[in-house]
């Protein structure tokens, strides 16, 4: 065992440090939203920080796995803003057409991702498809050189401000298995025939939609991989959530603000922190963080000798549901009376942040698969139980 | 960067798993702990020869110099059997001799323990359970070149096989007045009561100690300066246990996953069901969790000092925190079959219980962790 990092890693972490020294002019405070900020933008473009684990060949970094948690690391740890602005683009759409797309969809759409230019909305979920994605109906037919999409999408995050969507269709209804019969398109949310409607979350916000599709045109030259191969791409991308470092670092903060709140939170004139069962509440969770780092630095050493992970991301992505949920909960629990007053309510507290965060933890719990889709993932794939 | 073992360890961890796979099943396991000593001289007479009675005592005095990452390979594995043995407090006595003995103790003491000749152990705690300097109030008197000892110490781990225990006594009467004494259980006024715990393969007791006179020698480092060495072993206690815990927790899940693929309900096994899979999901998630945790306190014992005391209320507060619900689970997914004395899962279930306090449970290591963090 070995927490060093070697003299090559330690030059790269000084080159980012010294950037951030000159470059980092507003630093991200908050846990809610992303301002954006073209110079930074352009900065970390010019680093080939952005897309830094995609291959120089299409414009990335080609940063080795130790050098993207150096820097994933970093820059949390120095509250930057993230790099680049195109999350899903960036996340997994980027990395799907650098394996499956063709040279003419790499020239299109790669650098724009690169660029942050616009946002990427992703097509999987239906009213009746949840967690169990594979059973997919939204239906697209060949008609000379276009599909003919026709279908419904639901809780499609970023859909009213994205400008593509990767989409998943089903173009044979006649499989044994669901699995087969997906394909993977690209579709251009100003398509006619495709309309998007915002769906208002219980916080307030409206960040995900219903998207519709009637008799929408999208040209065989925006399929990504081949016909019947959708499920394929799609695992390559949801593969691609690498590491949870920078999720750790994040929490770490979440954590110092919370302890924080709880030594200016006063209950009959004394903190709430010097509550035994606030302090170890709050002892609790710095071991879930801790061990979700560790966990994480486990499964990286894996990777790093080139031993495959499995399904060991599943642990992290439950541990962090579950702070997601309790973390936000518990800061509204200490506040008391005013834990449910909201921004601009006399009695709020700290302009009803507290009370809006522990409305927001579906984005993170939710989305990407339910805890308990993980837990099956777990029992199934990793200690080998029946499916249910 | 590298948190993982090395070829080493991996091929040690295969060797010891061998070894306790074939001498000593759970069929063994049941017959040693219901003998009176509570252990196989042969089979520790094997592992003295095999080195791992000395793992962490340098070669000069007889062992094979390696370190606690090595040693919770070894801890692991025998939790996860349930081997019965002092192979905890023997270690915890060596690492007290070889971080504060001079050298005439360490020439003394150290070749016999490697060599499995005698057994050592450590006694902390008292009566009144608490993990401060003040829960140390065994008198140890000094005059001239001798030290008195009075009083008794509590929940002494293999109290009644040892035959060197590494003692904490007051010797001054400012809170911090500690040292720690190495006594011969032979040794006039010195007698034990001992018991099996719930948990038939660990044994501990009350040591008594009336009178008892052992040399200004037997002191172990600066009379009245022992307090950061006592704080130190009995973290290194902690981080001991924690890694048993892993091997017996990993183990409570492999049996109960197997019963689940196995056992048959309602036409399906029943490891189908989300209400079995579930829970066990969780398990492993909490069990890889306090692994890593417990990976990297032992990691800082050797290499990071200054990060022990957090690092490890971390993995024993995690531990302590999820274990006796862990077994509790493991237990009552086997249905009746699990309560008889004949399954082995209420083994494991037993040992849960005895690793929650030991050495401090979650109460005492989350409450440190938030007094080491300095949020007042």
């Amino acid at each position: 065992m070995d927490f060093d990092l070697s003299t090559e890693e330690l030059a790269f972490r000084d080159e980012v440090r010294d950037f951030l020294k000159d470059n980092l002019k507003q630093k991200v405070d908050n846990d809610f939203g992303v301002s954006f900020d073209q110079e930074w933008n352009d900065k970390v473009r010019e680093k080939r920080w952005v897309g830094f684990s995609w291959p120089e060949a299409v414009g990335g970094g080609g940063g080795s796995i130790m050098e993207q948690v150096i820097l994933k690391q970093e820059m949390a740890a120095a509250k930057a803003p993230s790099l680049g602005t195109c999350f899903m683009g960036l996340a997994w759409v980027g990395p799907s057409i650098i394996e499956y797309g063709t040279e003419d969809q790499k020239e299109r759409f790669i650098p724009d991702i690169l660029d942050s230019k616009y946002q990427w909305c992703t097509g999987y979920s239906e009213p009746n498809v949840g967690s169990d994605l594979a059973a997919l109906q939204t239906k697209a037919v060949r008609e000379g050189d276009h599909y003919l999409v026709n279908g419904q999408k639901i809780w499609t995050s970023l859909a009213p401000f994205a400008e593509w969507m990767i989409l998943l269709v089903r173009t044979d209804f006649k499989v044994e298995k669901k699995h087969d019969g997906i394909t993977c398109l690209l579709v251009h949310m100003k398509t006619p025939g495709l309309e998007v409607r915002p769906i208002e979350n219980m916080a307030g916000g409206s960040f995900f939609a219903e998207v519709f599709f009637t008799d929408v045109k999208v040209p065989v030259e925006n399929r990504l991989g081949d016909e019947g191969n959708g499920w394929r791409v799609t695992l390559t991308a949801l593969a691609n959530e690498r590491s949870s470092i920078a999720e750790v670092t994040q929490m770490e903060r979440r954590l110092e603000v919370l302890k924080a709140l709880a030594v200016k939170t006063k209950k009959y004139g004394k903190p709430v922190l010097e509550d035994a069962t606030v302090r170890r509440r709050i002892a609790r969770f710095e071991a879930k963080i801790e061990a979700m780092r560790l966990n994480g630095l486990r499964y990286l050493t894996k990777q790093l000798k080139g031993e495959p992970l499995s399904s060991e991301t599943s642990v992290n992505k439950l541990t962090r549901a579950e702070l997601e949920m309790d973390m936000g909960d518990f800061a509204v629990e200490i506040l008391g009376a005013a834990g449910p007053h909201l921004r601009g309510s006399a009695d709020t507290v700290d302009d009803g942040k507290w009370a809006f965060g522990s409305l927001s933890w579906p984005d993170v719990v939710i989305g990407g698969g339910t805890p308990n889709i993980q837990k099956n993932i777990i029992s199934e794939r990793i200690l080998g139980l029946p499916k249910d | 960067m590298n948190f993982g073992f090395t070829e080493e360890q991996e091929l040690l961890r295969d060797q010891i798993r061998k070894f306790l796979d074939t001498k000593c099943p759970l069929t063994e396991v049941r017959k040693i702990s219901k003998t009176k000593q509570g252990h196989s001289d042969e089979l520790w007479g094997e592992m003295a020869e095999l080195g791992w009675l000395g793992l962490l005592i340098p070669e000069e005095y007889g062992g094979v110099g390696l370190g606690w990452i090595d040693l919770i390979v070894l801890m692991e594995e025998t939790g996860r059997f349930l081997y019965p043995s002092p192979l905890i407090s023997h270690s915890l006595c060596a690492m007290a001799l070889i971080e504060n003995g001079n050298d005439i103790q360490k020439q003394k003491w150290l070749p016999q323990l490697a060599s499995g000749k005698i057994i050592g152990a450590i006694a902390l705690q008292e009566e009144d359970e608490r993990y401060d300097s003040l829960g140390i109030q065994l008198a140890a008197e000094i005059n001239g070149a001798s030290v008195s000892l009075s009083g008794s110490k509590h929940y002494v781990s293999d109290v009644a096989e040892a035959n060197l225990v590494v003692c904490a006594c007051r010797t001054g009467t400012a809170e911090g007045d500690v040292s720690l004494v190495l006594v011969e259980t032979a040794a006039d006024g010195v007698t034990n009561k001992a018991a099996t715990t719930m948990d038939a393969t660990k044994r501990e007791g009350v040591l008594t100690l009336d009178n008892v006179t052992v040399a200004t020698d037997a002191v172990l480092g600066a009379v009245n300066k022992a307090w950061p060495a006592i704080e130190r072993l009995n973290d290194c206690g902690a981080v001991a246990v924690t890694a048993e815990a892993v091997g017996a927790a990993e183990q409570a899940l492999q049996i109960t996953t197997n019963y689940a693929k196995e056992r048959i309900q309602f036409d399906n096994q029943i490891g189908k069901y989300q209400s079995v899979k579930h829970p066990l999901a969780k398990m492993y998630v909490d069990i890889e969790s306090f692994k890593s945790l417990s990976y990297f306190a032992a990691w800082n014992i050797n290499e990071s000092p200054e990060d022990l005391p957090r690092s490890v209320s971390l993995a024993k507060g995690y531990a302590a925190d999820v274990l006796p619900q862990l077994g509790i689970d493991c237990l009552g997914l086997h249905g009746a079959i699990g309560y008889t004395a004949e399954y082995d899962i209420q083994l494991y279930l037993k040992r849960t219980k005895w690793i929650r306090p030991k050495f401090g449970d979650a109460d005492y290591h989350f409450d440190r962790v938030i007094n080491l963090g300095g949020v007042e």
